[in-house]
């Protein structure tokens, strides 16, 4: 062997084994340890409180239309809520694939009310989501949101599984949770839930529609449903929270299927007071707020007053 | 018209009819832009399981299992006719399994046998040609005592099972790797346009949710193994194995199109037989097999002196040095009736068997609107459209479900995901009847109609939360979808560790009311073995499967 030829091949060997050692030594991990990315990011929605207004409006009309306009007005107006510009998410309650009749999803029709009047407050964009339990596609299309919301002008959007980010939601049950990105990423939050009868919770309105912003293993949650529901709105306060109690689902809820279960009360609410919504929106279903153990702990936790009329409560009849 | 141009033809058929069969595929799918007029019933748009329905092998077997033919199959006289004049041509025009190994064939190979003279030898008619007429055989005899395994070896079947449930699952999970890798990098712009990317491609190749199947890697085995052995031999299973193939061959024993040879002009070149898909003999001084030929027209393409044409009622001129050519399959007396004899012995083998009829397995859980099982196995092609379609990924290709016989029919594993109540699209799909199409009101049933039910659910009560723990749950009333609930609730009091009385709601089941759908099992948060759990008895296929003595 040449002398040449001897520092050529040497010299190649020392250099990978000079790089082998480095690689090793470099992505050396003595703990190995698996690091979970999680954010930690409270968003705020709310609008700053006017002692003026009240914190919850009722108005009963056979046009849906007309009773959340008279309830909307009643509180401050859509322009106290959603500014040019800004970017709104609404989020009815699309879990089931249920028709309007069957009470189980928000009324198509005021949710494309409510897009509207949020357009025409000047809002840049505004989306339309849930987090659906059955097929998203079934229950966007079948409970009519999907089509009424798109003409309406907003973007229905269909969640998959890329479009949720983990977040610390600093609860005393919930912590670490797959959120949907655009309850979080947006600029107002507008809580569009409907009345329905709750096996155990008793009654499902705004605080337990809250469920549907979050991914993962739900199914969990049940074993300490008053905790995790006010936890999630401790996390997630509502810019306003606009009730559709025009169809209450008596029995069989959350998800019914059978219009019998169905009681008609053409009735809008709105409010600023998560608490105070719930509290008035639980006697639809004859149940005394008090006695609604996840409404109390909401209270509590000073999340809003149970009693709604010391939050300002005003009935517009039209 | 000139040589060129028929060949040319002929790549033009193959590939647009590979495009609309693999469109169709794609299009078995519930996709998320999708409207229908009346939203109470959603149906499929296309009719995506027609390219099934044009098998005649599917055609006669099931027409021999069950004494008629099923809806679309009437398509199957479409390939079948001009088949018994023609020869086969679908083999060789059509076939989508057929051009994927044609075109696998095609590319070229490193390997020596793949060359020159060892080509040109492989080329030549061998007999393990054989084993796809002696496969045929066995199966229609099979069919004809009344179960049908057809759906495993036909090429269109087994195409569809196997982008459907392997290909296209697996591109949907490379792509998804992919993008997530690509952003991982940290490079917002090349993160950006990854996905922008995914976002044009998904639409067209992805379905709304990845989809997992239970039994991917058999599928996906075999349908690797045909695609690679057209590495080492050019269309190894159109040649050998397939046995629709093999009855295209039957058929075209009276054709009135074939290869005319003239010996005179031919210089013995041997160029036709290195491009022969079929292995059929074309060459002068071989023995010219019309079963064997897919009519690719490369022989006739290939021949520098013009010797070789496809024509009408070709005129063969016998000679010492170039033989008449032969429309026989080349099959033996014995080895036919021993084929067709195992296809029947088959049939009391399985029934011998502890089967469904002895032993009903609580995991068969059937697609809703599946006819009863004696009558599903003569008629199930395994064709995996059903799972396909299915938008909640419940339906999945059995492996020991329905013992060797069922292999890879439709199970439902509400584990992975449940029923949809008020969806119909795996009756819509099937090609063969084994599951029937169903209205809404006969799925979810009405005052006067039951519901179709596939199982019953029962509750694990040493795992279910409220029955052995001492929590709250409930999770499976919530999502109990029929009105009133068959999951219902009793307040009840246990004692927890200390003598503390803790009430509780506990899950009872009325199996009046259930229907088997799956979705408590599916929401359980006992997610390993769920606390409760759908089995096939009280479906409604079934007269034997049954628990209660009277229901509404």
């Amino acid at each position: 062997m040449h002398r040449r030829e001897f520092l050529k091949k040497t010299g190649k060997a020392l250099v990978l084994a000079a790089a082998s050692g480095a690689t090793g030594f470099y992505f050396h991990d003595r703990h190995a340890e698996i690091y979970h990315p999680t954010q930690v990011r409270k968003p705020s929605f709310g609008v700053p409180p006017d002692i003026t207004l009240p914190g919850v409006t009722l108005a009963r009309n056979e046009n849906h239309d007309l009773a959340l306009n008279a309830s909307l007005e009643a509180i401050g107006g859509i322009k106290r809520f959603v500014r040019p510009g800004e970017r709104v998410t609404i989020k009815p309650n699309i879990g089931w694939d249920r028709t309007p009749a069957q009470g189980a999803n928000t009324d198509p029709e005021l949710v494309a009310a409510m897009v509207r009047l949020c357009l025409a407050a000047g809002a840049a964009e505004v989306i339309v989501t849930d987090i659906s339990c059955n097929d998203p596609r079934r229950c966007f299309l079948r409970s009519g949101i999907r089509d009424a919301a798109e003409k309406a002008g907003a973007r229905v959007i269909l969640p998959v599984d890329d479009d949720h980010i983990n977040i610390d939601l600093g609860g005393k049950v919930l912590t670490d949770w797959p959120v949907l990105k655009y309850f979080v990423e947006t600029d107002r939050f507008i809580n569009m839930p409907i009345v329905k009868h709750h096996s155990l919770t008793s009654c499902t309105v705004g605080l337990k529609n809250l469920y549907g912003i979050i991914g993962g293993r739900r199914n969990q949650l049940h074993q300490s449903i008053d905790q995790s529901i006010v936890d999630l709105a401790a996390f997630c306060v509502p810019t306003l929270t606009v009730i559709d109690a025009t169809r209450v689902l008596m029995r069989g809820g959350p998800q019914g299927g059978s219009p019998g279960d169905v009681e008609l009360h053409h009735t809008v609410i709105c409010a600023t007071d998560p608490v105070a919504a719930d509290a008035r929106a639980a006697e639809f279903l004859h149940l005394p707020p008090d006695r609604v153990s996840h409404i109390v702990r909401a209270q509590k936790s000073g999340l809003g007053k149970l009693d709604y009329r010391a939050a300002g409560y005003k009935v517009i009849n039209g | 018209m000139t040589i060129k141009t028929a060949i040319n033809l002929r790549r033009l058929s193959q590939v647009v009819f590979f495009l609309i069969f693999f469109w169709l595929i794609l299009k078995t799918n519930f996709e998320v832009n999708f409207r229908p007029d009346n939203p109470s019933e959603i149906i499929l748009p296309y009719p995506v399981s027609i390219a099934l329905q044009f098998s005649p092998l599917t055609a006669l077997a099931t027409l021999l299992a069950n004494g008629t033919l099923f809806k679309g199959l009437i398509w199957a006289l479409v390939i079948l006719i001009p088949t018994i004049f023609l020869g086969r041509f679908f083999c060789g025009w059509i076939c989508p399994l057929g051009s994927l190994n044609h075109w696998l064939s095609e590319i070229k190979s490193e390997r020596l046998s793949r060359r020159g003279l060892k080509l040109i030898e492989s080329n030549r008619y061998k007999k393990y040609q054989r084993i796809k007429y002696y496969l045929f055989l066995f199966l229609i005899a099979a069919a004809l005592a009344g179960t049908l395994q057809i759906g495993l070896f036909d090429p269109l079947s087994l195409l569809a099972r196997s982008l459907g449930t392997a290909v296209l699952p697996a591109i949907h999970a490379a792509a998804d790797t992919s993008l997530g890798w690509v952003k991982s990098w940290g490079f917002t712009p090349l993160g950006n346009a990854a996905q922008a990317g995914y976002d044009l491609l998904a639409p067209l190749f992805l379905t709304f949710r990845p989809m997992h199947f239970h039994t991917i890697m058999t599928i996906g085995f075999f349908f690797l193994i045909i695609l690679l052995l057209n590495r080492v031999f050019t269309r190894f299973w159109c040649r050998g194995i397939c046995p629709l193939g093999a009855m295209l061959g039957i058929f075209s024993r009276y054709a009135i199109f074939g290869l005319q040879k003239d010996a005179a002009s031919c210089d013995k070149c041997q160029k036709c037989v290195a491009h022969c898909q079929g292995a059929d003999g074309p060459e002068v001084g071989e023995v010219w097999r019309q079963s064997e030929c897919v009519l690719c027209l490369n022989c006739q393409g290939a021949c520098p002196q013009g010797s070789l044409k496809f024509k009408f009622f070709p005129n063969h001129e016998k000679s010492e040095m170039n033989p008449a050519p032969t429309s026989r399959v080349d099959i033996t007396r014995r080895k036919t009736i021993t084929s067709l004899a195992g296809g029947l012995a088959l049939y009391p083998l399985f029934r011998a068997g502890d089967g469904f009829n002895i032993n009903p397995r609580p995991g068969l859980i059937r697609p809703p609107g599946a006819v009863e099982e004696e009558i599903f196995l003569e008629r199930c092609i395994r064709c995996g459209q059903c799972m396909r379609v299915c938008p909640n990924n419940a339906l999945h290709p059995t492996l020991a479900q329905a013992g060797l016989e069922g292999l890879w029919s439709p199970v439902m594993i509400p584990r992975l995901g449940y029923c949809e109540p008020t969806c119909t699209l795996c009756g819509q799909v099937c090609p063969t009847g084994a599951i029937l199409e169903l209205t809404l009101t006969e799925k979810v049933g009405d005052k006067t109609t039951p519901p179709n039910r596939v199982g019953t659910a029962f509750i694990d009560r040493g795992r279910c939360l409220p029955w052995a723990m001492g929590r709250p749950c409930i999770v499976c009333e919530e999502w109990c979808p029929t009105s009133p609930k068959a999951v219902y609730l009793v307040e009840e009091t246990m004692y927890d560790r200390n003598g503390g009385a803790v009430t509780l709601k506990r899950p009872y089941i009325d199996p009046e009311f259930c229907t088997g759908c799956g979705a408590c099992e599916y929401a359980c948060p006992v997610i390993d073995q769920p606390a409760v759990y759908v089995t096939s008895i009280g479906e409604s296929r079934s007269r034997e499967n049954q628990i209660l003595l009277e229901k509404k």
